[in-house]
Formats: structure tokens, C-alpha cells, sequence
């Protein structure tokens, strides 16, 4: 794996919206002063008639995308997972989940790929807090091919969807021709025998060298990218699970809540076997470069092929 | 109309939010009484609306910011015709589309969805923004709880509006004095109320009796005229008005009268 393309998934959801806008005059991009970190400077700069900057409110920015929806606009509120998903969680509840409104959350920033800046802004809860909100769809993207799908798929999708996207830059893995992103259509990467590899957003390309490893040790691992948190493909989960009796899932998130727990509500009704949860366990964050801090937590494939083989 | 056709819709309105109560064994009578007069001006007189075709996309818009006075909202819909006044009976009944607090899904008439404080103002700023982008001359109402405003959000919603001089807006504060807890200014003041909503850059326009419908027509015609900003519209009213037991008083915030308490006040108001 030399010389991997790598983008972070914020760069691609502003050029996907500055691509869509192209086609799409309903849509409508909402940023709290952050359009330059969040990437939809892009699309301001190609529509600034279409961009809205609310200032620092978030949750008044939730409400204001909420009334526009209601009058027939697409809009794509935008801001770091910690504010969009964390400090506006009861307006994203109350005012789009509740009325089911059109209304695209686009979360830059999330998890602790955020790096520096550390904890505060290190959101990794926001899959949890959002899969809890009936009829909202939660998308996770691994790279850039799968961000600018998710965009696109986003705006067809009627009803609101909450699209989780990184700082930091990531392989671009999905360029292929017969790549095709589908709403809650999870993507079998590698076929195995032995175990499961289930994961999400950055970890998949690290679930992906994990696999690697683990060939050399013996193990013959299956790895699934789980793109779409909500709804889960529950099949393809429990196909696999049925396969390899052994589940190991790795996300850039708080083990409780997140697709970790989401694996874990679908193995224990349906068909119970070994679970292994990858994912930042009960512990805030910290400040330092996301490579190191993504190797600390044991998300990268190391720690994932360590963890398979305990 | 005239202000003794007004007054009589006022009533019909005012039985309704009684009616709703009393069948629900729960609700808030208190600031659904104070807003009656607001209610029966903006739907009756203000307002372009038409109950046969709820979802016209060049309607005047309202959101019931202060969402737990649904039933005011409900009974001011009912009797403009959106849905039967019958139905009224059903509010917060298990299986009714009447839920406790505004349902824009299931309820004929309803802009948005609300009931947690503070949040329906950003909604309506939202109406009001798509209006300006798409060059549409529907204008957007949004009725604020004077307690309501201590939420953060209503500011945040303010600055917006002001600063993107959305003169489609419509603001009005429902000034009875009384939250929950007691008298507003002993809680947490919001006072000086018009003074805030000035220097968030609103037109503001006091008004002395939101219950008088002369005044109610003065305040609204010039928010009509008004162009390059918002207009917030301060009305005094009185908590539970029009039913004497229950004028401000503030234990009639969230409770519903029973039989003998309903069968008095339904008189009061032949």
C-alpha cells in the first residue's frame, strides 16, 4: 500500500455540495462560523446566495434549517459533531427528528481524529445520540468516495440524516468501478473464514490492514464497512456472524452506544456469539497529532489485529 | 370584522381551550386564556390562511413558539375551520392527532412543530429566511411566551432575524407576567422586554391591552407597514382572561378545571 490517495472525509462533503448544488437549487448549506474547517467554503464560494453563516448558535442554526425544510428547502447544516449532534441535540430531537423534517446534518470534526485540539472537541458520542432519534438515518463514511456518495444519497433520502465526517486525512479505499453506496447497505470488503471484522468510518481501512496481519498469523478475517449506522444492515451482520462465529467491531467512537452496541443489540436477539468491542473505552480524549492518538486508543490496525487475537 | 364579531370568536375560542382542558383532565389553560384575543386576531383578521388548503405554499405562516398553550392554538384552528370543533374533546387523548403539544404531522393547519421553549422562534426565522431567498411575499407570525424568552435559543433567533433584517417577521410576546413558578420578574426578569428586542434590532410596538381588540388592530396594522426590519410586538395581557377564577393567577399554568369549575367558567362566557 504505497502512495494511498488521502483526503479527509470534511474535504469531500464540501466539494460533494458544491458538485450537488450544481443540480439542486433547493439545497441550502447552514454553517455556524466555521464554513473554513467544515469545508463548505467551497460550495459559499460557488453559491453564496445559498449559504447561510448563523454565527456561533448552533441551535438556533437546527432551527432555522428545521423552518427552511418546512418550506420546501434541502438544507445541509453544518458544523463539528460536538455542536451539531452534542449542543444542538434537543433542537435536532424537538424540531427536525420530531417533525421528521428534511434537514441534512453535516458533522465535521467528529471523533478523535480532531487531534489537537483534544477532548472538547473530540465528540465521541455523537452515533450513539443520534441513532436514538426515531426516522433519523446515521452515515459514517470511510473515505472520500464514500463521503460524497453519502452526500448525494443524503439529499435524495427525504427525512433527516446525520452524516459523520473527519478531520483528519484518510486512504481513499472505495475507488473502484463497481463501487455503489447504498442507505443502509453495509460493503463486504474481504471475505473470511474465522472472524468478523466490522467497521466504521476510519477504522475501516485500518480493519482492512488488520486483516492483512492477522493472514500472516493464521486467522482468516471477513472485514464489513458498516457505512450506514442507521438502519443497520442487520443481514449482512448476522450472515457473516453465522460464518465466522466471531465478532469484532472498531469504531472511532465511545464503545457504549455507537456501532459497537448496535452489532451487540443485533447478535444478542438474534444470534449470540463472541463480541469484541473496538472503540475509546469510557475515557475523554486528549490532545496530540490523530495518528498517534488513533494508535494510543488501538483503533489503528495494530490494535485491532491485538485485540483479535486475545 | 368588527370588534363585537371579534369578540364573540374570541369566546368560542376561549370555550375551546375550557373544553380541551377540562376532557383532557390536564393542559394549560392560563397563557392559552392570555393569548385568546392574539389567537382570534391573527386567524380571524391577520393572516392569509385557508383551512381547505392547509399546505399553500404562499400561506402566512405561524409558529407557536410557546407550544404548551396548544390548546388555544387548536381552539382558534378549530374554529376557523382547519378541523372539526368537536374534536377538541380529544386533546392529549390516547390515539388523537390532538397530542399536547403542536404535531405539524398529524395536525390540519399546524406550520411547525413545538413545545420545548425557545426552539419555535428559529423555526419561524427559517420560514421567513426561505421567504426572502425565494422572493415570496407570505409573511411568518410566532407567538413567544414571556417566560419563553429566558430561554438562550429566542436570543440567538433574535440576533439572526434583526441582523438579516427579516421584515417578513412577525414576533409577539404574550406578556401575562406569570410563568410556572411565579410572577416573571421574580423568577428571572426579562424586563426591560422591548428594550431587548430594540437593541436586537426589531421594530417594536408596546401594547398596553393585548386583550382589547382596538389596540390588537393599531399594533398589527403598523407591524404591516413596517419594512427593513422584524417587528416584535410587546402585548400586556392578562393570564386565564375571561374567566374570573382564573385571571392571573398562576395555578392555573398547567391545570385543567374540573366539572364544577368548567360548568362555571363555560357561563361566564354565554
Amino acid at each position: 500500500m504505497s502512495e494511498v490517495k488521502k483526503i479527509a472525509t470534511r474535504e469531500s462533503y464540501g466539494n460533494a455540495l458544491a458538485e450537488l448544488g450544481k443540480e439542486a437549487p433547493d439545497l441550502v448549506v447552514l454553517d455556524a462560523d466555521l464554513a473554513g474547517a467544515t469545508k463548505t467554503g467551497v460550495f459559499k464560494k460557488a453559491f453564496p446566495d445559498r449559504h447561510i453563516d448563523c454565527g456561533i448558535a448552533e441551535c438556533n442554526m437546527a432551527g432555522i434549517a428545521a423552518g427552511l425544510s418546512t418550506c420546501g428547502k434541502v438544507p445541509f447544516m453544518s458544523s463539528f459533531a460536538m455542536f451539531a449532534s452534542g449542543r444542538a441535540y434537543e433542537q435536532v430531537r424537538n424540531s427536525i427528528g420530531y417533525p421528521h423534517l428534511n434537514v441534512k446534518i453535516g458533522a465535521t470534526h467528529a471523533g478523535i481524529s480532531v487531534g489537537e485540539d483534544g477532548a472538547s472537541h473530540q465528540c465521541l458520542e455523537d452515533l450513539a445520540l443520534m441513532r436514538e432519534i426515531p426516522g433519523m438515518v446515521v452515515i459514517n463514511p470511510s473515505d472520500d468516495i464514500e463521503a460524497r456518495a453519502a452526500v448525494f444519497a443524503a439529499y435524495k433520502h427525504v427525512g433527516p440524516v446525520y452524516m459523520r465526517f473527519g478531520r483528519a486525512a484518510v486512504p481513499v479505499i472505495n475507488d473502484r468501478p463497481d463501487y455503489k453506496f447504498e442507505i443502509g447497505k453495509g460493503v463486504l470488503l474481504r471475505e473470511g473464514r474465522d472472524v468478523t471484522l466490522i467497521a466504521t468510518g476510519l477504522c475501516v481501512p485500518e480493519a482492512l490492514a488488520a486483516a492483512d496481519m492477522l493472514a500472516e498469523k493464521g486467522c482468516d478475517a471477513e472485514v464489513i464497512n458498516i457505512h450506514t449506522i442507521k438502519p443497520l444492515d442487520t443481514e449482512l451482520i448476522l450472515q457473516s456472524a453465522k460464518k465466522t462465529g466471531r465478532v469484532v467491531t472498531a469504531e472511532e467512537h465511545w464503545i457504549a452506544g455507537g456501532l459497537g452496541s448496535a452489532v451487540a443489540e443485533v447478535l444478542s436477539e438474534n444470534y449470540p456469539v463472541k463480541l469484541t468491542r473496538i472503540g475509546i473505552n469510557d475515557t475523554f480524549g486528549e490532545s496530540g497529532p490523530a495518528g498517534e492518538l488513533i494508535k494510543k486508543y488501538g483503533l489503528d490496525a495494530e490494535g485491532i489485529c491485538k485485540k483479535v487475537l486475545e | 370584522m368588527n370588534n363585537e364579531e371579534l369578540k364573540a370568536k374570541a369566546r368560542e375560542v376561549r370555550k375551546g381551550i375550557l373544553t380541551g382542558t377540562f376532557h383532557a383532565k390536564s393542559g394549560h389553560p392560563g397563557g392559552s386564556l392570555s393569548a385568546a384575543d392574539i389567537y382570534t386576531w391573527l386567524f380571524f383578521e391577520e393572516m392569509k390562511i385557508d383551512p381547505k388548503n392547509p399546505k399553500d405554499p404562499d400561506r402566512d405562516r405561524f409558529v407557536l413558539s410557546k407550544g404548551h398553550t396548544a390548546p388555544g392554538y387548536y381552539s382558534v384552528l378549530a374554529n376557523r375551520g382547519f378541523f372539526p370543533v368537536e374534536d377538541l374533546k380529544t386533546l392529549r387523548h390516547t390515539g388523537s392527532y390532538l397530542q399536547g403539544h403542536p404535531d405539524m404531522k398529524h395536525i390540519p393547519g399546524v406550520d411547525m412543530s413545538s413545545g420545548s421553549l425557545g426552539q419555535g422562534l428559529s423555526a419561524a426565522v427559517g420560514m421567513a429566511l426561505a421567504g426572502k431567498m425565494d422572493n415570496k411575499s407570505y409573511r411568518v407570525f410566532a407567538l413567544l411566551g414571556d417566560g419563553e424568552i429566558q430561554e438562550g435559543q429566542i436570543w440567538e433567533a433574535a440576533m439572526f432575524a434583526g441582523f438579516r433584517k427579516l421584515d417578513n417577521l412577525c414576533v409577539i410576546v404574550d406578556n401575562n407576567n406569570l410563568q410556572i413558578d411565579g410572577p416573571i420578574d421574580e423568577v428571572c426578569s426579562p424586563y426591560p422586554i422591548d428594550e431587548k428586542f430594540k437593541a436586537f434590532n426589531f421594530e417594536v410596538i408596546n401594547v398596553a391591552d393585548g386583550n382589547d381588540f382596538d389596540q390588537l388592530r393599531d399594533a398589527f396594522e403598523k407591524a404591516r407597514t413596517v419594512k427593513g426590519k422584524p417587528v416584535a410586538i410587546i402585548a400586556k395581557t392578562v393570564k386565564g382572561k375571561g374567566v374570573s377564577f382564573m385571571e392571573n393567577q398562576v395555578g392555573w399554568h398547567g391545570k385543567a378545571p374540573n366539572e364544577e369549575e368548567y360548568n362555571t367558567a363555560m357561563a361566564e362566557l354565554d
